[in-house]
């Protein structure tokens, strides 16, 4: 059973993901790579909050806000002149860091949904001192004039170069990802999860575990932050939206929470639902509504909805666990 | 399995490779906002530019023309995604639309950095008229204090002393806002600024502007916004007690649902539907015609701006591969606009008349009537600013 | 002296509609543990019934009922549908369950009503204004809401504490297995609770819809309020919803009316107008962060949930 479905899966997904410049240059249509550059830097930030979430058991409704944090300050460096990367981006990580440590230090007092709801309380506060940053553009944001600039080095500017960039940072966060969880403190995390008490009661601060795993978490989330905000060359309060932090849930949810590749694969399949189920809509109903002049694709989140839904109803550990069950059924 | 998955993985690829070499056809992109409550002004936008290629056979300068209609559901980061798709993925030759300041501001750069032409048909940011001025940049509306300084030339004429401003707190609301404080004469006794486009319940700023006892109140609402304002305004009994003036508040697709609470209130607007020129008739009569209800300023500045495109790539005969000819062709302005006459200026935002005009009862509809030139042949406040001459 | 006492009402106004919202949401998380995020989607289909009832019955009065009665069903409805296959999930199966809800909510109310959103008109004796101290107006409608909305709180406090069904509910909150171990109907008692709930969230929102039109998406932002409010309260706790809910209205009108008049004493009044609503939107948020770093699990928690 060494290559079953579930590892092909996700050695297709990685291949196809380091093919995609390839492939975007061959066709000459560069958007495509725009998309999947989104798709990596997001798939970062979901891998992280599957860090706290699904193996720490620490429910942030409030993750969207490092995105936030990291952008804001590669935005807010570039803004006052400062272009450098080697600048930008360990700032970027290290403010990120630091609201992580004083969110978490609070928040782990509470457990649960408190826990959910604190997450969120914090995030929101972000977002409106992002809204009440009227230097920076307040509610409307802030355009990015020049990227991160890394001397000769980098040219983050070039679409395929930049989204290697983003390709290494997503792949050092599932290798970090992959020691932490396998190590001594990722099982005390995870046992922490499980039972709390029982872990305390054989002598591990499971405080302070959960307090760095959570500043780790942040700060990774940080860094997609700063990739963003160098993506879209723009940014704005609504990276920090409570919605944005549903989304995350979401995609982690979707993947499979607790295994490596689920939220990449979440983020990707929630995404390219995004993109493809309007557009197939339009190709296959659409036509038979020509008359009466509705455009169905418009509607496409009607089955979005009900979809999100079905995966929650009948496919529990996402779509990773999907995977892992036909594995276990086929015969090998 | 394996074989299956591995199948479909190869038809996923080739599926998206796109058909080879399209025909020759002028491709448009059009971003406005088509879903949430605001996407009755993407649809009037839409309807009169299809209208408008409707009237022209959908062809310009002989070539077929094909749009792309994309929703930037009122959200700056996603206008932006949506404008660059259409670069880089549609490959388009123009883009009209931009309903809104926040949106266009971020879109800006993309477009002028890959030279694809912009002509604007609403969004009214500052910026884009002087310092972000761009060749490649065209308007068919204004710059977002021009209406409001038309307004307030008005509010003096009347013997207006002192004026609350209420708006909405992004690019827009604090450029129209900041053009009354600019050009009223008067006294600004009192400002709001509303969390935008969240925030709908006015009470808190009601309240305050009717404790200050200003002559006038002073607003802008775009879209639905608008039509709960004037309602919480008639419901605290200030209606009758404190005029309101106003700019984007009041227009045939609010005022359906603003009945009584909008009769007299006098806003400005650069056109109206009652304007006699013939480039209009044909507009209103068309736009009635084909969707059974009167055509806003919205649809006319979309409708304006499907013309412009296609003076321009009839110009250049279908050429448009020539950048400098496109440009020349389009500063020409050679069309019949529906607000009568039309030029650009240095910086290619219109200079053009803005009439003061009152909402009255039309038996059983409300409509705005033109009482008067507010403005004539009037520059926006910022051309200077732009490096073009 | 005489603008403060206005914006405290404003805000009571707020503050009692949020209350309308967060007791159906307390209930259902007090009692079915359900985290239910797809309640402002209810309160989103409240505000379009009102809007269309009261437009087809040509009577304000009779079309709230009628709007009231559908929200009761289409609360059940859903409950039977899908909320209860919810039950004993995870709480994060909830938020992406009910997440898909809302999607598909916002979705439905745009195919039927259009994008536009709708008016609620109101009759003309709710749409004046009355003097309630020498000189000062209020919205007759805002006082008709609080009156309203004073008396569903009362009527939920008299059900809760008196009644049969009250003790129910108030034993499934604090125990639920042992509850139903007792052999009472659980099944049938949460699709009331639910349906009970989402009538409420639908009264606040055909309430709302009088004065800010019925929109879609209407009740996302109101419902992450709503949450704050009963976490502040204590989840579960009636009492605590409601006095949450007061002191949210007040702060976040009251702020928004005070806090830039104050920034600008230190800023320029652009900014200080920039910074006020922000801050004021802020400080409920940080009550919340308070009052759960002092009081983990809120001011009043239920018994069974602490």
């Amino acid at each position: 059973m060494a290559l079953n479905l579930r590892t092909l899966v996700a050695a297709l997904l990685v291949l196809a993901l380091l093919l995609v410049p390839v492939y975007a240059a061959f066709i000459g249509n560069n958007f495509i790579l725009s998309v999947c550059t989104r798709m990596v830097i997001l798939a970062i930030a979901a891998t992280s909050l599957n860090l706290i979430m699904g193996y720490g058991g620490m429910v942030s409704f409030g993750h969207a806000a490092y995105l936030g944090i990291g952008g804001y300050v590669v935005g807010i460096l570039a803004f006052e002149g400062i272009y450098s990367g080697f600048i930008q981006w360990p700032l970027a990580l290290v403010v990120s860091a630091v609201f992580a440590l004083v969110i978490g230090a609070l928040s782990l007092r509470t457990k649960g949904v408190y826990f959910i709801m604190i997450t969120l309380a914090f995030a929101q506060m972000i977002y409106y001192v992002g809204v009440s940053l009227s230097r920076y553009g307040a509610d409307d944001g802030l355009t990015i004039q020049r990227r991160s600039q890394f001397g000769d080095l980098i040219n983050m500017s070039h679409k395929a170069t930049f989204y290697y960039v983003c390709l290494a940072c997503l792949f050092i966060t599932l290798f970090v990802v992959w020691r932490l969880v396998n190590s001594r403190f990722g099982m005390a995390i995870q046992g922490a999860r499980s039972n709390d008490t029982r872990m305390r009661a054989i002598g591990f601060p499971t405080y302070r575990y959960k307090l760095t795993c959570f500043v780790i978490a942040g700060t990774i989330c940080g860094l997609a932050g700063a990739l963003l905000a160098n993506h879209t060359d723009f940014i704005s309060p609504a990276v920090m939206h409570w919605t944005r932090s549903g989304d995350l849930i979401v995609m982690v949810v979707l993947g499979g929470m607790a295994t490596l590749f689920g939220p990449l694969i979440g983020t990707v399949a929630f995404l390219a639902l995004e993109e493809a189920l309007p557009f197939v809509m339009s190709k296959t109903i659409d036509p038979y509504f020509i008359p009466s002049g509705i455009r169905p694709s418009e509607y496409w989140q009607i089955i979005l909805g009900p979809l999100l839904l079905l995966v929650v109803l009948f496919a529990r550990g996402g779509i990773d666990g999907f995977l892992a069950r036909i594995s276990d059924k086929e015969p090998s | 399995m394996r074989k299956s998955v591995l199948a479909a993985g190869a038809a996923l690829l080739l599926a998206a490779v796109p058909a080879a070499a399209q025909q020759k056809s002028v491709k448009i992109g059009f971003i406005s906002t088509f879903s949430g409550p605001t996407a009755v002004i993407g649809n009037d936008m839409r309807n009169a530019f299809e209208l408008a290629l409707d009237q022209m056979g959908r062809k310009m300068g002989g070539l077929p023309v094909e749009v792309v209609y994309e929703d930037d559901q009122q959200k700056p980061e996603v206008g932006k995604q949506k404008t660059e798709k259409m670069i880089e993925s549609d490959k388009v030759d123009f883009i009209v639309g931009y309903i809104w300041s926040n949106v266009l501001l971020a879109s800006v750069k993309p477009i002028v950095d890959s030279k694809t032409f912009l002509v604007v048909a609403n969004a009214g940011a500052t910026q884009v008229a002087g310092e972000l001025c761009s060749p490649y940049i065209f308007s068919t509306s204004w710059t977002n204090d021009q209406t409001p300084q038309a307004v307030a030339a008005y509010m003096d004429k009347k013997g207006i002393k002192t004026v609350y401003l209420i708006g909405p707190n992004y690019a827009a609301g604090k450029e129209n806002l900041g053009g009354m404080k600019t050009f009223f004469k008067g006294k600004v006794v009192g400002e709001d600024y509303t969390k935008w486009p969240d925030q709908l319940d006015f009470s808190a700023e009601l309240s305050k502007a009717r404790a200050a006892n200003p002559d006038a109140i002073y607003t802008f609402y775009p879209g639905a916004a608008g039509v709960q304002f004037l309602n919480q305004y008639a419901q605290a009994g200030m209606q009758g007690k404190i005029p309101l003036y106003s700019t984007f508040v009041v227009d045939s697709l609010s005022l359906p649902r603003q009945k009584d609470a909008a009769l007299g209130i006098m806003t400005a607007y650069q056109w109206g539907a009652d304007l006699p020129n013939d480039a209009n008739k044909k507009f209103v009569s068309g736009f009635m015609e084909k969707y059974k209800s009167e055509p806003s300023f919205y649809g006319a500045q979309a409708y304006d701006a499907a013309n412009l495109v296609a003076s321009a790539v009839a110009g250049v005969k279908g050429d448009l591969s020539k950048k400098d000819a496109v440009q020349a062709a389009l500063k020409k302005a050679d069309f019949k606009s529906v607000r009568g006459a039309f030029k650009f200026g240095n910086n290619n935002y219109p200079v053009q008349n803005f009439y003061m005009q009152e909402v009255v009862k039309d038996g059983a509809n409300y409509k705005l009537k033109t009482v008067a030139t507010a403005m004539e042949n009037a520059s926006d406040p910022h051309h200077g600013k732009c490096s073009m001459k | 002296m005489l603008l403060f006492l206005e914006q405290c009402l404003n805000g009571l106004q707020f503050g009692l509609l949020l209350f309308l919202l967060a007791a159906g949401l307390t209930l259902v998380f007090g009692i079915m543990d359900l985290v239910n995020l797809a309640h402002g989607s209810l309160y989103m289909m409240g505000a379009y019934f009102g809007a269309t009832f009261t437009a087809l019955t040509g009577s304000y009065l009779g079309g709230i009922a009628i709007a009231l009665v559908a929200t009761l069903l289409l609360g059940m409805a859903v409950e039977v549908i899908a909320m209860r296959r919810l039950y004993g999930r995870d709480h994060l199966d909830h938020v992406l369950g009910t997440f898909g809800l809302i999607l598909f909510f916002n979705e439905l109310v745009r195919l039927i009503w259009g994008p536009a959103g709708m008016n609620l008109t109101l009759p003309g004796w709710l749409n004046t204004s009355i003097e309630i101290l020498p000189g000062v107006n209020y919205s007759m409608y805002r006082l008709a809401i609080i009156v309203v909305a004073l008396g569903v709180a009362l009527g939920l406090y008299l059900v809760v504490m008196r009644t049969r069904i009250g003790m129910l509910i108030r034993a499934g909150a604090s125990n639920r297995e042992m509850t139903g171990a007792l052999g009472i109907n659980i099944k049938l008692l949460y699709t009331f609770v639910f349906g009970v709930g989402a009538a409420l969230a639908g009264l606040a929102g055909m309430m709302q819809a009088a004065i800010l039109t019925a929109q879609i998406g209407m009740g996302e932002n109101i419902l992450i309020l709503a949450f704050v409010v009963i976490i502040i309260g204590g989840i579960g706790s009636i009492r605590g919803a409601f006095i949450a809910s007061i002191f949210a209205g007040l702060i976040d009108t009251v702020g928004r009316a005070v806090i830039p008049d104050v920034l600008k004493l230190v800023l320029s009044p652009s900014a200080a107008s920039t910074a006020g609503p922000a801050l004021s939107s802020m400080l409920i948020y940080l009550l919340m962060a308070i009052v759960l770093v002092v009081r983990p699990a809120g001011l009043f928690p239920a018994p069974g949930n602490r």
